[in-house]
């Protein structure tokens, strides 16, 4: 019962030890311990979506799980992602849309966005948005975000 | 924003987390999409964080005989994924989808939820109008609790200190049984301005609200009414909202009657 832990995860792939205090955020370890800052800390409790990250498959809030808590699990994130190509087609219909401006929300969009294709390859537009509600963009607002991943499922992205 | 320093534990057998949870200072860390963010705000400083999510006895949903038994520990998202969920109790199925948002959904657990009362929260309402039973653990053993008799006020239900919410008991929905769930918020996933979680069998109406009081509450007299235009009006015995930020009283209960017209025809 300490206030750090040893904890052992995988990161994009790759597997990862460190003492992590108990207090530490998913987020903060990923950008802070291993410099992976391409999650960004926005509100800190759950609303903006701006930090979210892959645990074992599913997308969650990286300020809202503690970094020892994902002992033993697989994270991904924006950088591994990007990286295998997955988030490729997504990636090239935001950037012709326009569906980024200052680009501070895009890493958690994608996530977002890539999880409701893999649930729901057919979303019509109210399914997008729904599932994008805990996303918050400041700049672009959502319409170029909207059209965007319905560029993807079309087949346009 | 960051949280104060507190010491973890993950305990991976009850007997054990029940031991750890009776320490001073202790609090129960389930799917954290609530307490998390009152720690990073320091609304909350425990000493000791008891991370039970290690407990798989405490997940899943079982359907045996009319009862639906779902695990403290099942997440928002397995309930909205679950077959026996959309089939036996369609009312919780319909009401998953307005908590929050997917990536909070994969973590958020029912009985976290349940355990915390927000007054603004789902779940409770849902609990009240399928009349459920709330199983908690303790050192002497598993006590049922009536929904009806759990909630207490603000963030307090009936749960003892050293006492672990590790189950919620509800009865299958019956053919001629109807339920309707109806919620208004600002954003989807925000918490609700008002919301009904509604329940009618054998002409018998179970109207709980939630996000007009201190605690999800049943409309009693609203349910007893004939038709909807005297149920609407006594909605005004039963409901006294207080106001909140943006809206008034009277807009509260306003909107309690714009869901029980929605929810009306569907019972």
């Amino acid at each position: 019962m300490d206030e750090a832990l040893d904890t052992t995860l995988t990161v994009n792939g790759a597997q990862v030890t460190r003492r992590i205090p108990a207090r530490m955020n998913l987020v903060d370890f990923l950008r802070d311990e291993l410099g992976l800052t391409g999650s960004h800390v926005g509100c800190e409790h759950g609303v903006c979506g701006a930090c979210t990250v892959r645990v074992d498959g599913d997308i969650v809030r990286g300020c809202l799980m503690l970094a020892v808590q994902a002992n033993g699990c697989e994270v991904e994130t924006i950088e591994g992602l990007s990286d295998s190509g997955e988030l490729a087609a997504l990636q090239k219909a935001f950037h012709e849309r326009n569906a980024l401006q200052c680009g501070f929300c895009t890493p958690g969009m994608l996530l977002a966005a890539r999880d409701l294709l893999k649930h729901n390859p057919k979303p019509d537009r109210e399914q997008i948005r729904a599932h994008i509600s805990g996303n918050y963009c400041r700049c672009t607002g959502y319409q170029a975000i909207v059209d965007a991943i319905e560029d993807v499922i079309h087949g346009q992205g | 924003m960051k949280a104060a320093s507190f010491a973890y534990a993950k305990p991976r057998a009850l007997a054990e987390a029940l031991e750890l949870i009776a320490r001073p200072g202790a609090k129960v860390l389930a799917g954290g999409q609530s307490l998390i963010p009152s720690l990073n705000m320091r609304l909350s400083s425990p000493e000791l964080l008891v991370d039970i999510t290690g407990l798989d006895e405490l997940k899943g949903i079982r359907f045996e005989k009319d009862t639906v038994r779902i695990g403290a520990l099942t997440t928002h998202a397995d309930i909205e994924r679950s077959d026996v969920v959309k089939r036996h109790l369609p009312l919780l199925a319909e009401a998953v989808p307005h908590i929050a948002h997917p990536a909070i959904r994969n973590r958020g657990t029912i009985g976290g939820s349940l355990a915390l009362a927000d007054p603004a929260a789902e779940y409770p309402a849902c609990v009240l109008a399928l009349d459920a039973t709330i199983v908690a653990t303790g050192p002497k053993g598993e006590r049922k609790i009536r929904a009806t008799e759990f909630f207490k006020s603000l963030f307090e239900t009936d749960l003892k200190p050293g006492e672990l919410l590790t189950a919620v008991e509800f009865k299958a929905q019956k053919k001629d049984e109807r339920s309707a769930f109806v919620e208004l918020a600002r954003r989807h996933g925000d918490y609700a301005i008002v919301g009904l979680a509604a329940f009618a069998s054998n002409g018998t109406k179970r109207l709980a609200y939630f996000g007009v009081a201190d605690r999800a509450i049943l409309a009693q007299n609203a349910a007893k009414a004939k038709d909807l235009e005297s149920a609407k009006a006594a909605l005004a015995k039963d409901l006294q909202p207080p106001a909140d930020l943006y809206h008034s009283s009277e807009t509260k209960l306003h909107l309690a009657r714009v869901l029980l017209e929605r929810a009306w025809t569907k019972l």
